[in-house]
């Protein structure tokens, strides 16, 4: 399998303080990758240097192939990313959004109607191309925020806490949109706090104080740590985590 | 303690329907938790129990104040933290505190024995403005903020929301010990997990409670045998039981499914899946949990 994110000994310092320390993994082509981790532990810094967002201070990465030191925008171009708080502009209508982040991503006029077409077909939300965003029930919000992510065929997503807020059967609905996506091969590197959602990822790593102390299939942890769950193998490895820090 | 009277609450000129016609009512002492997604209703509950927000229809009493004629004696006796952080982030972890209390009548000292247990894990950095704090620091000075009059009441909107499964726990553990102090609690969550934390719950959707009872009683009342399957390939066997005719409702929990059956349908599930290529699938009765109540509810 091909992978798209390698990292090597990855490190960010700000000053003396270590936010992520010595990160070692790979992710292979449409894995489902779920990067966990208590409030504190480096989540954000490292999936800000994956991103091409922040400068390393150490190590070695590369994110679709390209380096996360000299090809951040060649990285920017070819990753989609999609969080709870940022996502789509609410003052713009549903054909607009895709309209928007499609141009930002530079596909062509006759590829972006092409692909709003099949988007809103595919999230049966012909009816509503001319309203607003704001308009919309938080659940649709977050399947299209999701979509116009992938929308230029990135191979690689990061979901940061995705289906927060949602009710119990649209975050499931989430999901089969996150499955059929790996299964045409994108890869998917998600963060959440919903541990039956750890469950769901093929491999899933857990970060306590800015190193990854596990790394593996969520049967496997749970064997290893001998747990019943997911959260307990999460609760055994964070709750005596020193850093508490956002 | 707390008694809401067929509370309604529009927005926009009546076009956005926030809360419909919510009644219930929370003992002394009780720790009450409001369940449901955003959008279910929960923060406008709040605010017109706060005397933030006026409802349109319907009466709401706080500790035998009403919240429209009684606001200001509502506001001295009772703590709220909102689900957005609130507090001056330009104070430190000590002024802030010290405003909430002054702003009362009170000082921490006179009740220092509340909050002690959940001061000390902060007091070390109590030289730091508020701004600066991780999240579970935050949480933690607002709840101390909120607890520092001593009030009846305490009103926590979301106050785990994003935080993880540890800090959740210790939050939980915290609320606890207040509820042995004699403070009634009303607590808003998304996670349906922290249900079996509370005396009783309303599970809310879209302004309206779809159920009201103890975690027990809601599990007791889900109507249907619910059994759980796996299988080593839980995103096919999800496909294939889907499929299956029998199958009434389907849904991942984990690392098993959750599902019902039309009746008399389970028994030929097996050879189904086998039949499909899942010869390593297992079945078995399980007891529902608040989030397949909730999913159920949602059906009906």
């Amino acid at each position: 399998m091909p992978t798209v994110i390698t990292t090597d000994k990855l490190t960010k310092r700000f000053g003396a303080f270590i936010a992520a320390n010595e990160l070692t993994f790979e992710v292979e082509k449409g894995e489902i990758f779920g990067f966990l981790g208590a409030n504190g532990a480096g989540k954000t810094t490292a999936m800000r240097m994956l991103c091409g967002l922040l400068s390393p201070s150490s190590g070695a990465a590369t994110v679709a192939g390209f380096d996360v030191y000299t090809q951040t925008e060649k990285i920017k171009q070819n990753i989609g990313y999609m969080s709870q708080k940022f996502s789509l502009y609410d003052d713009l209508t549903v054909s607009e959004n895709i309209r928007f982040y499609a141009g930002i991503y530079g596909m062509s006029i006759p590829a972006i109607k092409t692909k709003t077409t099949q988007l809103l077909e595919e999230l049966q939300l012909q009816k509503e191309a001319k309203t607003l965003v704001k308009e919309l029930p938080l659940g649709w919000k977050q399947k299209l925020a999701f979509s116009v992510s992938i929308v230029h065929d990135p191979s690689i997503v990061f979901l940061d806490e995705p289906t927060g807020g949602v009710d119990p059967v649209t975050r499931r609905q989430f999901w089969d949109l996150i499955y059929a996506a790996a299964d045409k091969g994108v890869t998917i590197f998600v963060t959440t706090h919903y541990m039956d959602e750890a469950e769901y990822c093929n491999r899933v790593s857990i970060m306590v104080d800015g190193v990854i102390s596990a790394l593996d299939s969520p049967a496997k942890l749970k064997e290893q740590y001998n747990a019943h769950n997911m959260e307990d193998v999460f609760y055994e490895l964070a709750r005596n985590a020193k850093r508490k820090a956002d | 303690m707390i008694t809401l009277d067929h509370i309604t609450k529009t927005y926009n000129k009546g076009q956005f329907t926030a809360v419909k016609d919510i009644s219930f009512e929370v003992q002394p002492g009780e720790l009450f938790g409001l369940i449901g997604p955003d959008g279910a209703g929960k923060t406008t509950l709040f605010r017109i129990l706060t005397t933030l927000l006026l409802p349109d229809q319907g009466r709401a009493v706080v500790n035998n104040f009403d919240v429209v004629k009684d606001y200001a004696k509502i506001r001295s006796c009772v703590g709220y933290m909102p689900g957005r952080f609130s507090l001056y982030q330009d104070l430190t972890i000590e002024e802030n505190l010290n405003f909430f209390a002054t702003v009362f009548g009170t000082t921490i000292e006179e009740n220092y024995d509340l909050v002690k247990d959940i001061y000390q894990q902060i007091e070390p950095f109590k030289d730091r403005r508020a701004g600066k704090l991780s999240g579970g620091m935050k949480q933690k000075l607002a709840l101390c903020c909120a607890l520092i009059h001593k009030p009846a009441v305490l009103f926590l909107d979301e106050p785990t929301t994003g935080v993880d499964v540890v800090s959740r726990k210790e939050f939980w553990d915290m609320l606890k010990r207040l509820k042995q102090e004699g403070i009634t609690i009303l607590v808003s969550t998304p996670y349906m997990d922290e249900a079996n934390r509370c005396d009783r719950i309303a599970l809310m959707q879209k302004g309206s409670i779809l159920s009201i009872d103890t975690p027990d009683g809601i599990v007791k009342a889900f109507p249907e045998e619910l059994y759980a399957v796996r299988s080593s390939q839980t995103h096919s066997l999800l496909r294939e039981v889907r499929a299956y005719d029998g199958t009434d409702s389907c849904f991942a929990f984990g690392d098993s499914l959750h599902v019902t059956f039309k009746t008399g349908k389970s028994q030929d599930l097996l050879p189904y899946l086998k039949s499909k290529g899942q010869t390593d699938a297992t079945i078995q009765p399980i007891e529902p949990g608040i989030e397949d109540c909730f999913i159920h509810l949602l059906k009906g």
